[in-house]
């Protein structure tokens, strides 16, 4: 469809965008930075928050940028006297009900509020304070988001988030006039509503009124006690984003660093969650052939098609909304949660180390692995199995707080073992990561071949369609797996979790016949988690995401089954994979849960 | 199937189960429970596959929709400024000490609800009552106690 142009005028310099482009879109073009509160690139357009405002010749009111479409002979002022004094006024009046106690928040320095403040020098206050006592209440329910209504400007970022991103609505605009505030169904709180904890809203909300529950005390604590035995062990997506908290571009590979860096924080042992997200991919990988074996040679009912387990926020998403569908999400803990029994049962006799003076802690992309080391059933090991969860963001924190100058670190490798992993474990970070992981292992394990794709690389799980589907035809496979001969093996990836459940819908529905789905709650996979770095936008998520992509073609190995650290424990402590030990320490169970 | 969830079926059999049918079939639930229970909510959501905090949401930002328990009879005096000048303030007083409540508690008989009540629209004949959908304007103490005691003989 060919659109048409329009020209206008933006501050007297002309210029010609396509119909439907918006006044705010139009003088970014041209290098004017409007501020933006309520607006958001991956979101819809709400403007409620009015800092957008700009003036329109010839028109009394003022319009904002963000709502309005551009048209023909527009003469636009950004930056005139009635704009400043307008937008002076309106982040004053935000000011008002604002609990701006900046130094010691959480997001002081990463604050958009903050930020269009300074840009205004705006101190003095000359609207009376609307802030009441008990309003400075935070609901710090959950182990994972912390929320505090103090801070909300109500710009309804995370509404739409939480409504369109991730087809959840946790979060509603509730009650009216001055009581409208952000809130859960009837008030509760946030631990004990339908939230999944994916944390999405924290990398959309511009001030602190949603963040993570932060742990980084209780780490420095726990590296401060010489009675304990602190191992820390990374994720996948971590190591292409940490970078943005030092100024780097999105997407730069910095895991030697990162590496440097934890050591220098004082932790005794750093290991990889890619370690684990190999193992996941012997776990799943065989999971998947023996559920496919009872189904085609056994003829047993068994729940297929098989879902991925690794994103604790789709696992919360799954027991609230289809828990009908619990049997068909594999039993395989995620990679976090098999790291911390592994750590505090094998490693730990490796190294000689009581597991009970053990501390495990995760370098996460997420809030929701903060809520999943929190379940109940996460105790393998007998202890804890992780102990503390802080995201990518908390990292970055903790390394400046420690006066760490990250871009001048030498690069360093993980310690072994439980630190060795493989291209397989790294793309985990991307949406598509795990299908393409777990497809190079059981295409070669099922055939004795690779993977018919070049270089290993399965483009057609790749990259940022909200659902994507591919097909594998196994041929010319190994006598054991003779009934795969010819199937044609169906999958299906969905991230984010709006597409989650336009895909589950369609399982439910009976009009989908895959064998394997993998679900990602964030948009764009972990790369997009909770616990990024902030800002988020699709351009940033891509950058990632070609970063973890990268890492994978430079690992000498790409496949989870040649992980040799891995084969060393299968050999001398798991002995096989679904055997005994594995049930006990890397699988576990879900639980339905009320749909509110 | 509770009686709630086979009324809110029945009701959205009724008026659709698109977003547009929130409204009547919220309304519908007052009308016939007189608040909006947790259950009552929950079984909205369900059968119109929103979410619980939606329909919150939506609840909680209409007066007439309550979300707590009310009594059987809803008092509502208007609180804005023609009625306030023109002495609401006595009438709830009154009605206060003869219900044994205070504004925006229900008796323990679960009898009546006394409330209060933005515009009614009747400013020209202020102070006025709203009980359950019916006006009484110009209301004096007195007879904002006659009124009420009427509901009171009516009310099993």
């Amino acid at each position: 469809m060919s659109k048409f142009k329009v020209n206008l005028k933006i501050n007297n310099i002309p210029v010609s965008v396509d119909e439907g482009t918006t006044i705010l879109e139009a003088a970014r073009k041209l290098n004017f930075n409007i501020p933006t509160l309520c607006h958001h690139d991956d979101l819809c357009v709400a403007g409620n928050c009015r800092v957008c405002v700009v003036e329109q010749k010839g028109a009394r009111l003022l319009t904002a940028s963000c709502a309005t479409p551009v048209s023909e002979g527009m003469e636009i002022l950004t930056n005139s006297m009635k704009v400043r004094q307008a937008r002076k006024h309106i982040v004053e009046l935000l000011l008002t009900e604002h609990n701006a106690d900046c130094t010691k928040c959480f997001k002081n320095g990463h604050c958009e509020l903050q930020e269009i403040s300074n840009e205004y020098r705006i101190g003095d206050h000359v609207f009376i304070d609307l802030l009441q006592e008990k309003d400075r209440v935070q609901d710090i329910s959950s182990p994972a988001i912390v929320k505090d209504d103090s801070k909300c400007i109500r710009c309804q970022r995370c509404v739409r988030t939480c409504a369109h991103l991730q087809a959840v609505s946790a979060l509603a605009v509730t009650h009216k006039g001055n009581k409208m505030r952000i809130s859960t169904f009837l008030d509760k709180p946030m631990n004990d509503v339908i939230c999944t904890n994916c944390g999405q809203c924290i990398n959309r909300c511009p001030t602190a009124a949603l963040t993570e529950r932060s742990y980084i005390d209780q780490v420095f604590d726990v590296i401060y006690d010489p009675s304990k035995f602190v191992v820390v062990q990374t994720a996948p997506a971590t190591r292409v984003a940490i970078g943005e908290e030092f100024g780097l571009e999105p997407g730069t590979r910095v895991t030697g660093k990162m590496v440097a860096a934890l050591r220098r924080l004082g932790f005794d042992k750093v290991l990889d969650t890619d370690f684990t997200a190999d193992l996941t991919i012997i776990e799943e990988g065989n999971e998947l052939l023996r559920r496919l074996k009872e189904a085609l040679v056994d003829g047993k009912d068994v729940a297929l098609p098989m879902m991925t387990s690794c994103s604790p926020g789709w696992i919360k998403f799954q027991e609230h909304l289809y828990p009908e569908f619990l049997d068909n999400l594999s039993t395989c803990k995620s990679p976090q949660q098999m790291f911390g029994p592994l750590a505090k049962t094998y490693y730990a006799e490796k190294v000689n180390k009581n597991p009970a003076d053990m501390i495990v802690v995760s370098i996460m992309p997420c809030t929701a692995k903060k809520f999943e080391a929190e379940r109940p059933e996460m105790r393998g090991s007998g202890y804890k199995d992780v102990d503390f969860v802080l995201t990518t963001r908390e990292l970055g924190m903790m390394i400046k707080q420690a006066g760490i100058d990250f871009n001048k670190l030498e690069n360093e490798g993980y310690d072994s073992i439980l630190g060795d992993s493989t291209g397989a474990g790294v793309i985990f970070g991307a949406t598509g990561g795990v299908m393409e992981a777990a497809l190079r292992s059981a295409y070669e394990i099922v055939t004795g071949r690779e993977v018919p794709f070049s270089n290993l690389n399965i483009k057609p799980v790749r990259g940022m369609e909200g659902v994507k589907e591919a097909a594998i035809k196994i041929k010319d496979v190994k006598p054991e797996w003779k009934f795969l001969e010819g199937v044609e093996l169906k999958v299906a990836i969905a991230h984010g979790l709006a597409n989650a459940k336009a895909l589950m819908d369609r399982v439910k529905e009976g009009k989908a016949d895959f064998h394997f789905i993998e679900v990602m709650a964030c948009p764009s996979g972990c790369i997009g988690g909770g616990g990024q770095p902030i800002p988020t936008t699709m351009e940033i998520r891509k950058k990632r995401a070609a970063g973890i992509y990268d890492e994978d073609e430079h690992m000498a190995l790409r496949k989870s089954h040649e992980n040799p650290e891995v084969i060393e424990l299968y050999e001398k402590f798991l002995h096989e994979p679904l055997g005994h030990r594995s049930h006990d320490l890397l699988h576990t169970h879900y639980y339905p849960r009320k749909r509110h | 199937m509770t009686r709630i969830e086979e009324f809110v079926k029945e009701q959205a059999e009724k008026h659709g189960r698109e977003r547009s049918s929130l409204m009547p079939i919220l309304q519908a639930v007052v009308q016939s429970e007189r608040f909006l229970s947790e259950e009552a909510m929950v079984a909205i959501a369900t059968e119109l596959d929103l979410s619980t905090a939606d329909v919150f949401g939506t609840a909680s930002f209409y007066t007439f929709l309550d979300t707590v328990p009310r009594g059987k009879n809803i008092i509502r005096v208007c609180k804005t400024i023609t009625c306030h000048m023109k002495g609401k303030d006595a009438i709830i007083a009154t009605l206060e000490d003869m219900l044994k409540v205070k504004l925006g508690e229900t008796t323990s008989d679960g009898k009546f609800s006394l409330l209060q009540a933005n515009c009614l629209g009747w400013c020209h004949k202020g102070p006025v009552m709203l009980v359950n959908d019916e006006i009484y304007p110009e209301v004096t103490p007195e007879k904002a106690v006659e009124i009420i005691r009427e509901y009171l003989k009516k009310t099993k």
